[in-house]
């Protein structure tokens, strides 16, 4: 078994009112200096070793993320 | 074709709500409704299909992402291929976007508050199956509810669907959600495929909604499969 990450983000032109919304409720707990937040997803997937990277690209592409919207990363990480 | 023999099938995912007020608006136009079920490999020879609005499969992952997948869409997809009248109403919109039947994708609401109220809309295109009852320029008051209906595409698309026509729906006096343009509801290339935001099926009848404006839509589908 292997372990997949596959962090799924906003791109970058398209709105995010959720992590403006975290944005903007820092300064009123007292933290300054953050000038934007980005919210996405993370996804860990436990894999077979015979999943191919092919593979996780069409999981993440088709069905994780939505391409429009959406991009996505996909990395092995050791478990 | 007669009106009762029109058969309109309305597809009921776990996690849907207004499958009923479809089925009795396609009743209170004249047709026959038909349920469907998320399972259904086949479409029991329905004359066309509603996808309703809801949370299917609880918006988990992403609105409609997991319901594209259930073994009823997948005949949804060839039949609307093959020119089937398919109407998606709220997540039935976020349904059609994420299966790849009309462009672009709905995205939550720019306010993040979800919205439950009744809203003007245009008429931008009275040529689709599902508006043809309707005068273009035309405003209509209807029920919206979402909390996730801001309409989002690239702006090579968003050119497109005005170029061709293909914006159905727009909100007029004030933008509930953001989107794009204030698209309310678009159709596909043939406008036979028709999503919209906003609930028709909850304006069918001033008893029970705000004014019956939603009927037309569903006369409109009718009219074409009588015809036809």
């Amino acid at each position: 078994m292997a372990r997949v990450v596959v962090d799924v983000m906003p791109k970058q032109e398209i709105l995010d009112p959720q992590g403006q919304a975290v944005a903007n409720a820092l300064p009123r707990q007292g933290f300054e200096g953050v000038s934007q937040v980005r919210q996405g997803k993370r996804f860990e997937l436990e894999v077979d070793e015979n999943v191919d990277d092919d593979t996780l690209a069409r999981i993440a592409e088709n069905f994780l993320a939505n391409p429009v919207i959406e991009d996505w990363a996909v990395r092995r990480v050791e478990s | 074709m007669s009106a009762a023999g029109a058969r309109i099938g309305v597809i009921t995912f776990p996690g849907s709500l207004d499958d009923g007020d479809a089925r009795r608006a396609v009743r209170r136009a004249g047709a026959s409704d038909v349920a469907l079920w998320h399972g259904d490999a086949d479409l029991h020879g329905v004359d066309a299909v509603i996808v309703p609005g809801g949370f299917s499969y609880g918006d988990y992952l992403r609105c409609g992402a997991i319901a594209k997948f259930a073994p009823v869409m997948t005949e949804v997809v060839r039949a609307a291929d093959r020119g089937m009248p398919v109407l998606g109403v709220c997540n039935g919109f976020q349904v059609l976007c994420e299966a790849g039947l009309l462009p672009g994708v709905l995205t939550r609401n720019s306010g993040l508050h979800y919205v439950c109220r009744d809203q003007w809309l245009r008429v931008e295109n009275n040529t689709s199956t599902w508006t043809t009852r309707y005068e273009a320029g035309a405003d209509l008051l209807v029920p919206i509810k979402h909390g996730e209906g801001r309409y989002v595409a690239e702006e090579p698309v968003l050119d497109r669907l005005e170029g061709e026509g293909r914006v159905l729906f727009r909100y007029v006096e004030d933008n509930p959600n953001g989107s794009r343009r204030d698209i309310a509801g678009i159709t596909d290339e043939r406008g036979r495929v028709a999503g919209l935001m906003p609930h028709p099926e909850h304006a069918i009848d001033p008893l029970t909604g705000p004014t019956d404006d939603g009927l037309g839509m569903f006369l409109s589908a009718l009219d074409s499969l009588v015809a036809a």
